[in-house]
């Protein structure tokens, strides 16, 4: 269980976030819908402890994996390599998880550099996904993927993450994958 | 911008041609080799030096002296630097000292290490003086210029320290490192060269050049001048052609990470 209680943040005397409390019980499912540039990506970075909140406190402590809203993959390495880094899961798990997300066998062992913004982001949700966690923080973990692989990248994290906490964060209302819904 | 630079690193055979005979003209202008022996002089003497056992023990000593001080400083910096990125403490205790390392003299800092060190020994200490600020600022450079958002990654992965070194600080070092070893290299073989004229331990290359200084024997000055560029181009050249093997290798690692 992840609380986050009266949570506030500012940037240059904005406030970002304001006041936001909320309790993230284990195993349930959570989306966070809002416009661009509402404060979706404060709170995650505030939730996972990248960022320090200006008043409030996250109360719990878990094991947390993330999607983030860039890739942040080690380019010279390829896709098992990324995957393996972060979570020491076995070179086959790894495998069969990207085949599943739709990337070619031969594709697993060229550099990332070489995939497509689609590519990239199906090896990070694989890095994420198969990382050892309590608590996922998918932050637009769909972007850059087309409707057919979509529908396919959405079935696979529905089903992998039954038991756990996830937070799902998107602008796209047919992203929300029947979690329950948060607002800030 | 790219271009300048690699023009202005662009060596032409033409040019060291017409240097030489700018160098040979003037010697023959001059005509007088206790001023300024000619390239041709230059070159026999260094042929007749070569068929010397001396010329060899003299290399030996130097170029093992200044490669261990060069070495030593390397090891330093790796463990500074690295410790210095975690700790900022340290990186606020030690720029003072970096600092003060680069402005002082190595005419002073060998004059005060002759009171410190057998002047046997003194070019390894110079080396490793002169050369640790640089490759401690090179390589700090290239820790500060990690992207911030790959290690919120490994955090968020708790991915070891010592994994993220490998994988995610390596590769944003090395290039770092490259500039870093070839500019203390150089740094190096000049102020161990300098330590050794100052210090005059026996049997260095530095001893030969001050022999030379004292009776004007210009031409060895040339040739022993010409030995130190040759060999500190050398382990330059080898040094950054092993970063490079290193840089292929890690890549090349990367891309079969795999199977490790």
């Amino acid at each position: 269980m992840l609380e986050a209680v009266h949570l506030s943040k500012s940037f240059d005397g904005k406030p970002i976030i304001v006041d936001f409390s909320q309790r993230l019980e284990t195993g349930v499912h959570y989306c966070l819908m809002g416009p661009s540039g509402c404060g979706k990506t404060t709170l995650l970075r505030l939730l996972m402890g990248l960022l320090q909140p200006d008043a409030g406190e996250v109360r719990g402590s878990s094991k947390m994996s993330a999607v983030f809203q860039e890739n942040r993959l080690l380019e010279p390495f390829n896709a098992i390599a990324n995957v393996e880094l972060a979570t020491g899961a076995s070179r086959g798990e790894i495998e069969r998880l990207l085949m599943e997300l739709g990337l070619e066998k031969e594709s697993l062992f060229q550099p990332v550099s070489a995939f497509s913004g689609g590519m990239k982001r199906r090896v990070a949700l694989a890095r994420a996904l198969l990382a050892e966690y309590d608590a996922l923080f998918l932050d637009e973990p769909f972007k850059g993927l087309d409707d057919e692989t979509k529908a396919r990248v959405m079935r696979i994290v529905s089903e992998r993450t039954k038991g756990k906490t996830v937070l799902l964060v998107t602008h796209d209302e047919t992203e929300t994958l029947g979690f329950q819904p948060i607002s800030l | 911008m790219k271009r300048s630079t690699s023009s202005a690193k662009a060596f032409s055979p033409w040019a060291a041609v017409f240097w030489l005979l700018v160098w040979q003209a003037a010697a023959l202008w001059v005509n007088e080799p206790i001023f300024l022996v000619s390239p041709l002089a230059a070159i026999q003497r260094l042929f007749q030096l070569l068929g010397v056992p001396t010329f060899w023990q003299s290399v030996w000593f130097t170029l093992g002296r200044i490669l261990l001080g060069f070495g030593l400083s390397l090891l330093l910096a790796l463990v500074f630097s690295v410790a210095a990125y975690r700790f900022r403490w340290l990186r606020e205790l030690l720029s003072p000292l970096t600092a003060t390392i680069k402005a002082i003299p190595v005419a002073s800092f060998v004059i005060l290490a002759l009171l410190w060190v057998s002047s046997k020994n003194l070019s390894v200490l110079i080396s490793l003086l002169i050369g640790f600020p640089v490759l401690y600022g090179n390589l700090l450079s290239g820790l500060d210029s990690t992207d911030p958002k790959l290690i919120e990654m490994a955090k968020v992965f708790r991915i070891p320290f010592c994994r993220q070194l490998q994988a995610i600080y390596l590769y944003q070092v090395l290039p770092f490192l490259r500039s870093g070893l070839s500019i203390a290299m150089g740094l190096c073989w000049k102020s161990g060269i300098a330590a050794e004229v100052i210090g005059i331990p026996t049997g260095s290359i530095g001893e030969k050049l001050y022999t030379a200084k004292v009776y004007l024997e210009t031409a060895d000055l040339f040739c022993w001048t010409l030995c130190i560029v040759l060999l500190s181009v050398g382990c330059e050249k080898l040094l950054s052609l092993l970063v490079d093997i290193l840089i292929k290798e890690a890549a090349a690692r990367a891309g079969s990470r795999s199977s490790v």
